[in-house]
């Protein structure tokens, strides 16, 4: 299978690319779910993955930062690289890769355990003791992820207790907290209602200033609104990867434009 | 119609039916339990918990027993709990699913249901002979933690397997290590279920005799255990001994036993329920 670039627009050609896949084939079993995937992400922009349930978004995200690794009967061939260096020469570095790569989940999935100490967690496992410091990360990253001015009075209440919405963002801030320069997620405001949903959306628009993202999503209008390329898996294939105005608006491939078409109604 | 109606019936039946099963389990435990007070409570004094056992049954008292008791029970809680926890860690976090796995996981269901006393005897060659521990409180905490570990090694999995896997994800998504994952977050959301498991295997080692009577804790022991080496009796045993007695005195003093023994059951589960129910509050998903 040919290697799909980019819509190279002039703006794109200019930025570096971040992340890349090499002929990726994923395999869990017998089951093929990925098939000769190569792909080309700009720095800091926003990449969507779209395709019909069970296409291998999620797989093929969660290859950036190896959490298919604990999968049962997860094989894999093929290259991801990250700056040009391939991630999964070695297999000891894994807390420094999701240190650079984090990720959101599709639920909300904050610990059992204060606000606070959901944010300083990735701190707290790398060592970090000193108060000031975890005060301070705990706060910037709140503000990052918008969630500061709602929670700053009670950052000792327990997590839970926050809304979906507020949950979501807070994961986010736990991300952000690590300083990842690479943000994976995977359907993030598919369990949150549409005012949550336009936050989220916000905060993607405003963290790809320093963040690379990559989000899977099924609303076709969120891929349309928050991404700049947008890639269309179908069967483990990557059907088509582009510049998301051109591949809403004049797909390559007819099965985008059915795909795309069929959503739209 | 007709359909609500008869549902109705068969609903209004199973809740009198489901009373009935309560209420024989709870006329059967109440029968004993007067039974038991009747008899014992009047003999219950600070003499009979700190008298020494005795020919006579008005002098005759529980201080070796009840001390012996606290003392297995001590040590195994110390054996018990770190290697059930731990091998319920192992296997249920670390081990890849397979052949090897499902042996293991179908052989310590098995161990749940071997009769104790093969456990003494397992234990009296083990520990008593070929290691020479001697008929000692070590060698009965040995022989009960052998015995509790693969209801704690089940449970434990249990409540491990219980704990969202979007939070082991969560926390390694963030970098952390399996370990710290297990640390940090799966074994505090699992802790209630894991203490419930724990404590209920404790009981089932708490009122066990027939292991610690094939390692000789039936012997007549006129003294205090100091350490683990030393010879011992427990509870359940001093009972046993009493009741096999023909002179009615004993009879007695076993209900008296029987009495402490429940005391010191129904304290531990009344602790198990208040660490759980202060750990649950602060745990809900
Ligand atoms: N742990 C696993 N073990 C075995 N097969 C898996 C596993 N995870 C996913 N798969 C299979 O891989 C394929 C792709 O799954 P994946 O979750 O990547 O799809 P997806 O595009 O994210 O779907 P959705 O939109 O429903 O989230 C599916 O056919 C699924 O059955
Ligand atoms: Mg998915």
């Amino acid at each position: 299978m040919t290697q799909i670039h980019s819509d190279t627009s002039q703006k794109e050609a200019q930025s570096k690319v971040k992340l890349s896949a090499r002929n990726i084939f994923v395999d869990y079993g017998a089951e093929h779910v990925l098939k000769d995937v190569s792909i080309d992400i700009p720095e800091k922009t926003v990449t969507a993955l779209i395709g019909p349930s069970g296409c291998g978004k999620s797989t093929f995200l969660r290859l950036f930062n190896r959490m298919n690794d604990h999968l049962e009967g997860f094989q894999r061939k093929g290259e991801i690289l990250i700056d040009g260096e391939d991630i999964y020469h070695d297999q000891k570095h894994l807390e420094e890769l999701r240190e650079t790569v984090g990720m959101v989940f599709q639920k909300p999935n904050p610990f059992p355990k204060s606000i606070y100490e959901n944010v300083a967690y990735g701190l707290r496992i790398r060592g970090v003791k000193d108060k000031k410091r975890l005060d301070q990360v705990v706060e910037e990253s709140l503000i990052k992820a918008a969630l500061f001015d709602e929670v700053k009075d009670h950052l000792k209440k327990n997590a839970l207790s926050l809304s979906g919405g507020q949950q979501q963002r807070l994961c986010l801030a736990r991300s952000l907290a690590v300083d990842p320069s690479i943000l994976l997620m995977d359907e993030p405001a598919s369990a949150l209602d549409p005012i949550s949903t336009a936050k989220i959306e916000e905060l993607v628009e405003e963290l790809k200033k320093k963040h690379t993202i990559l989000i899977v999503t099924h609303n076709l209008q969120q891929a349309r609104r928050v991404s700049d390329q947008t890639a269309f898996l179908y069967f483990g294939e990557l059907v088509e990867y582009g510049n998301t105005e051109q591949v809403f608006t004049q797909p390559k491939e007819e099965q985008t434009a059915h795909y795309i078409g069929g959503r739209f109604g | 119609m007709n359909r609500i109606t008869r549902s109705k019936i068969i609903d209004q039946l199973f809740k009198y039916f489901g009373i009935l099963c309560t209420s024989i389990g709870l006329i059967m435990l109440a029968a004993l339990l007067i039974n038991v007070f009747s008899d014992g409570f009047g003999r219950l004094s600070i003499d009979f918990f700190t008298a020494l056992p005795s020919r006579f049954p008005e002098k005759a008292g529980i201080l070796t027993a009840w001390t012996g008791t606290l003392w297995i029970f001590g040590l195994t809680i110390l054996i018990a709990i770190p290697l059930g926890v731990g091998a319920a860690i192992y296997l249920e976090e670390y081990t890849r699913k397979g052949f090897l796995s499902n042996v293991l996981e179908i052989n310590i269901a098995n161990l749940a249901g071997i009769p104790s006393i093969i456990y003494g005897i397992l234990g009296l060659t083990i520990f008593v002979r070929t290691l020479r521990l001697g008929e000692s409180v070590l060698s009965g905490a040995l022989i009960l933690s052998l015995l509790i570990m693969p209801i704690i090694v089940v449970s434990t999995r249990e409540a491990l397997r219980a704990v969202p896997k979007t939070i082991k994800e969560a926390s390694l998504a963030l970098g952390a290590s399996q370990w710290q994952t297990i640390w940090h977050q799966v074994l505090p959301a699992a802790f209630p279920n894991i203490l419930t498991g724990i404590i209920l295997a404790l009981s089932r080692a708490i009122g066990e005799t027939a292991p610690l009577i094939m390692i000789g804790a039936l012997t007549y022991v006129p003294f205090v255990a100091k350490s683990p080496l030393d010879e011992f009796t427990v509870l359940p045993i001093q009972i046993f001994n009493w009741i096999s007695r023909p002179q009615a005195g004993f009879a007695i003093n076993a209900a008296a036993g029987i009495i402490v023994l429940l005391g010191i059951v129904f304290v531990l589960n009344g602790i198990a329920v208040v660490i759980r129910q202060r750990a649950r509050n602060k745990i809900k998903w």
